[in-house]
């Protein structure tokens, strides 16, 4: 699955960029992180904490076990805390 | 009807509430607030947003609003980049004919905003940053409006 994959604040600081594209094996949400877990240390750190993570899927918010579709904007950040 | 923006220049809350109420005589209340950063220990604040997804989220919460309350007009502004302690980040100016929506609405905006629009704080201290985590409050505040 290929996808547009956005890092913000910590996450994106841990991982090192701030988006990229990539092909996935990966159906859902959650299978994207763990892909993406094996890819570095940095991943792995980024994602060791699922609990602390949120997901937007073409900039709406979604849970981990949402469908991904070929060519999406997967954003992975904190939660956040704007106002 | 309730006008979003994102942006890094300050705002004034004068110009803004005098722009919903210019020219009209049906509107009976503007309620506002205005999120400052707090100084103390911090002595700057990094906002970083998705930008492609903030303003999306912001009209949404603001649809909402508008959906609960019979309002006539609003203006919502998150800033974003470095802002100092004393600075002004975000403003939710509500215009209703009668003083209870526009309270009520004003609230519900920023409670959703804190929870559900793509920002996150860094806070400078002391030469060293550090990001800021949620509160569970936050969320306690959103869940009271379901």
């Amino acid at each position: 699955m290929k996808l547009d994959l956005l890092y913000f604040a910590w996450v994106r600081e841990r991982i090192g960029l701030d988006g990229e594209t990539r092909d996935l094996a990966a159906h859902t949400v959650g299978e994207a992180l763990t892909a993406l877990s094996a890819l570095g240390d940095g991943y792995a750190s980024a994602f060791a904490e699922p609990h602390r993570l949120r997901f937007a899927l073409d900039q709406d918010f979604v849970d981990a076990d949402a469908a991904l579709r070929e060519g999406a904007e997967l954003a992975i950040f904190p939660p956040v805390t704007g106002g | 009807m309730i006008t979003v923006r994102v942006q890094t220049e300050a705002f004034d809350l004068g110009a803004e509430t005098h722009a919903l109420s210019d020219g009209r005589t049906d509107i009976g209340a503007v309620a506002s607030f205005v999120g400052l950063v707090r100084g103390g220990e911090i002595e700057a604040m990094t906002l970083e947003h998705y930008p492609a997804m903030t303003a999306k989220a912001l009209k949404a919460i603001a649809v909402e609003a508008a959906e609960r309350w019979p309002l006539l007009g609003g203006t919502v502004i998150h800033r974003h980049g470095r802002l100092l302690p004393g600075d002004p980040i975000v403003l939710v100016a509500i215009a209703a004919a009668h003083r209870g929506d526009a309270f009520a609405a004003c609230a519900f905006i920023m409670d959703y905003l804190k929870t559900g629009a793509p920002f996150w704080k860094k806070e400078e201290t002391g030469g060293e940053s550090r990001w800021v985590d949620a509160r569970a409050e936050d969320e306690a505040a959103r869940d009271r409006w379901r």
